[in-house]
């Protein structure tokens, strides 16, 4: 290994390959005040260059697996076995993605405006508390809110709802004793809800979730409604707006994957010149496409409201309608018919 | 928050002193970097770097609420709730008591449906006093088509609350609570939008409204606004939002209509593929209108009221609403302003919510009802 990969500043590193200290190896065997004459530093600083070396080759030596940080396709079918998912409230929905919004997965969902993108959201926010009782995840959510489109009253009657379908899903429980354990006031108290005011601010929070969420076990979902917003405007720089933007998707992977929870971003569309005509795209670009695990398009087919999944590595691609009521999001109207028919 | 300077941040001297001498100094221009881009600027290892932007971070992160504080903050802090009544009362149940404050409402239509008929009327209810159900505030109107008219206005006044209007000097305090602006070109609205966020908290005003926001931009040429990347009111929008939730007013605005162009398909690609049978049978044929601003700015308005006409009727549909179902309600235009024919909502499947129609509304004001 080079010592041009260890984390260290660009004059540390210009000082060493200068006198010599090229490889790893070449550092394993000299001691901190021979490094600090040879580079004319101070020893302490010497020491601090060795420390990060010594931690660099004990990540390759000093391992069992072949390749450090590694996991064997076997284990890793084992894990998503157990991965939890989130349910939508709308059966179809669930089918095509194979039991929900899965944790542990960052999930892109795009739409037309008032196709039911914020409303999908406030429903996940809610759906995640679910206690495991009764089949859900039993956590709190994060709803990060760039727009101001979060509406506080909505979330309480969608909260309202689901205690009241709750008895109906899962008869065999005794659901009075628990009555006055679900509350849609506790729902609404198990959302921690920011509001994000520009991009710096967005991507401040997204940097302070992995302590916030290290504080807050319990959290197991965060949604962000809408990722685009803030850049979309005033930002003449594409070429930073596409570094910062894959930096957040990097970030929010990794927390996904830390605390097994499942990450929400919503998207705006945009118009695309294509073939001589506009279509429908979602926003930020091509290279945004690429960064997130799974990409649900919400569209309108005829009267009926659908979701698409354009891209996963793991489900077919599908489509299911829903439909967005009183209550929150629920089965198609469609649905129920057929269901009485058959 | 983000322009919070690093400074103050109590950062360990030694990085503190390296972003300052690198100009780096507030928590924009920081996380405007990658950590590598930082590690190179800066001249200083991985690890200090991650531990100054965590701290930048934390600081610069804004604070979090719970939904439930949010909302007993709301009920406790304002008045109705936190909604202008429009007094319509099928579209007031709607959306669950009016006009949300802290909130971008917009009202698109084709000219002459009745969307600054709406607007006065809603500027006159909310500089009513409190005790005839008003918000006893101040209106900013800018006005950016040259089309309020105060005599409309006093008169709708003068039907609809004619226990107020006909006090004496009333009419002359209502309407003298009416502020008008009239921008003639975008940077003159821009500066008008800028000069009025301090008089917003400082002078009681309740209400904003703009009508319409696509006048100034439609003066432009159409290659221009496709030429620059960015939306010609990219600033205005997200302006004009933040001023809505931080003032906690309503603000209502009016938007344009213009014909769909041929080749504006508004389809996903994989539908293409899909339905192509069932897209040619769609009516093509109908002249179909859409709203003048594009798709980003439809995303950024919470509320979206369509007024349109067809079948001899006007109607005012909930296009878009985080708490309404879709629904339409046939109005008319009298002496009064608009009025309900019923307030029982037609309820609207599908995406036909957001269209706009415009054939035969002869019936312009029928000022014997």
């Amino acid at each position: 290994m080079e010592v041009s990969s260890l984390p260290l500043s660009p004059s540390q590193r210009g000082k060493l390959i200068a006198a010599g200290y090229t490889t790893l190896s070449s550092l394993s065997s000299v001691s901190a005040p021979d490094l600090a004459r040879d580079l004319n530093i101070s020893e302490h600083e010497a020491i601090e260059i060795l420390k990060v070396s010594s931690q660099s080759s004990k990540k390759i030596d000093g391992c069992h697996a072949i390749v450090t940080g590694a996991q064997t396709a076997w284990d890793m079918l084992y894990e998503e076995e157990f991965m939890t998912r989130i349910t939508t409230s709308c059966a179809d929905l669930d089918n095509i993605l194979g039991g929900g919004i899965s944790c542990k997965e960052v999930t892109e969902i795009g739409g037309v405006p008032g196709i039911g993108k914020t409303q999908l959201g406030i429903q996940l926010a809610v759906n995640v508390q679910i206690p495991i009782d009764y089949g859900g995840l039993g956590g709190k959510a994060v709803y990060i809110d760039t727009e101001g489109s979060f509406m506080v009253e909505r979330v309480f009657q969608v909260a309202e709802a689901c205690i009241e379908d709750m008895p109906y899903n899962y008869p065999q429980k005794d659901f009075q004793a628990r009555k006055n354990k679900m509350q849609p006031e506790n729902f609404l108290a198990n959302i921690f809800y920011f509001r994000v005011c520009s991009y710096t601010e967005q991507i401040a929070l997204i940097n302070y979730l992995d302590k916030f969420v290290a504080e807050n076990k319990d959290v197991k979902s965060v949604i962000v409604d809408s990722v685009t917003f803030h850049f979309r405007q005033d930002f003449d720089d594409l070429a930073l707006r596409t570094r910062l933007l894959s930096g957040i998707a990097l970030k929010l992977m990794k927390l996904a994957k830390k605390f097994s929870l499942a990450v929400v971003l919503l998207n705006q569309v945009t118009t695309k010149f294509n073939e001589g005509s506009y279509q429908l795209t979602l926003a930020l670009g091509d290279s945004w496409s690429h960064a997130c695990t799974n990409r649900i398009i919400l569209y309108w087919n005829g009267n009926e409201r659908y979701a698409y999944i354009d891209k996963s590595p793991s489900l077919q691609s599908a489509s299911a309608a829903y439909s967005v009521t009183g209550k929150g999001i629920r089965d198609a109207a469609s649905h129920c018919k057929r269901v009485r028919i058959m | 928050m983000a322009n919070k300077l690093i400074s103050q941040m109590g950062l360990p001297k030694s990085i503190g002193n390296i972003l300052a001498a690198r100009n780096i100094l507030t928590a924009k221009d920081a996380l405007s970097l990658t950590e590598f881009e930082l590690m190179e600027l800066l001249d200083v290892g991985l690890s200090e770097v991650t531990s100054a932007v965590a701290l930048i971070s934390e600081i610069a992160c804004p604070p979090y609420q719970t939904a439930l504080s949010l909302m007993q903050e709301r009920v406790q802090n304002e008045y109705l709730a936190g909604h202008l009544p429009t007094r319509l009362k099928g579209l007031d149940e709607a959306l669950l008591g009016g006009v949300p404050f802290g909130a971008v409402t917009e009202l698109v239509g084709p000219a002459g449906i009745g969307k600054t008929q709406f607007c006065l009327k809603l500027s006159l209810l909310a500089a009513l006093p409190a005790n005839y159900g008003g918000l006893n505030g101040r209106v900013i109107y800018i006005d950016t088509e040259s089309k309020f008219s105060s005599r409309r206005m006093i008169e709708i006044g003068a039907t609809s609350f004619p226990e107020i209007f006909h006090l004496d000097g009333m009419a002359q305090e209502m309407a003298g609570r009416i502020l008008v602006l009239r921008p003639a070109s975008l940077p003159e609205f821009t500066e008008n939008l800028e000069q009025i966020k301090l008089s917003l908290l400082q002078h009681q005003v309740k209400l904003l409204i703009i009508d319409s926001m696509t006048a100034l931009v439609s003066g432009e040429s159409d290659k221009d606004l496709k030429a620059s990347k960015q939306h010609p009111l990219g600033w205005h929008i997200s302006y004009v939002k933040s001023l809505a939730e931080f003032s906690r007013i309503p603000i209502v605005v009016t938007n344009q209509v213009r014909s769909q162009n041929s080749n504006e398909s508004f389809h996903y690609p994989f539908q293409v593929w899909n339905n192509d049978e069932s897209m040619k049978d769609l009516p093509r044929m109908e002249s179909h209108l859409v709203a003048a601003l594009g798709i980003h700015w439809a995303h950024a308005v919470t509320i979206r009221l369509v007024l349109e006409a067809h079948s001899g009727k006007r109607f005012i549909k909930v296009a878009k609403s985080p708490v309404s179902p879709s629904l339409a309600f046939p109005f008319v235009v009298t002496s009064s302003g608009i009025s309900l024919v019923s307030d029982d909502g037609i309820e609207i499947p599908g995406p036909e919510i957001s269209a706009i129609h415009c054939q035969g509304y002869d019936d312009i004001f029928d000022f014997n009802r």
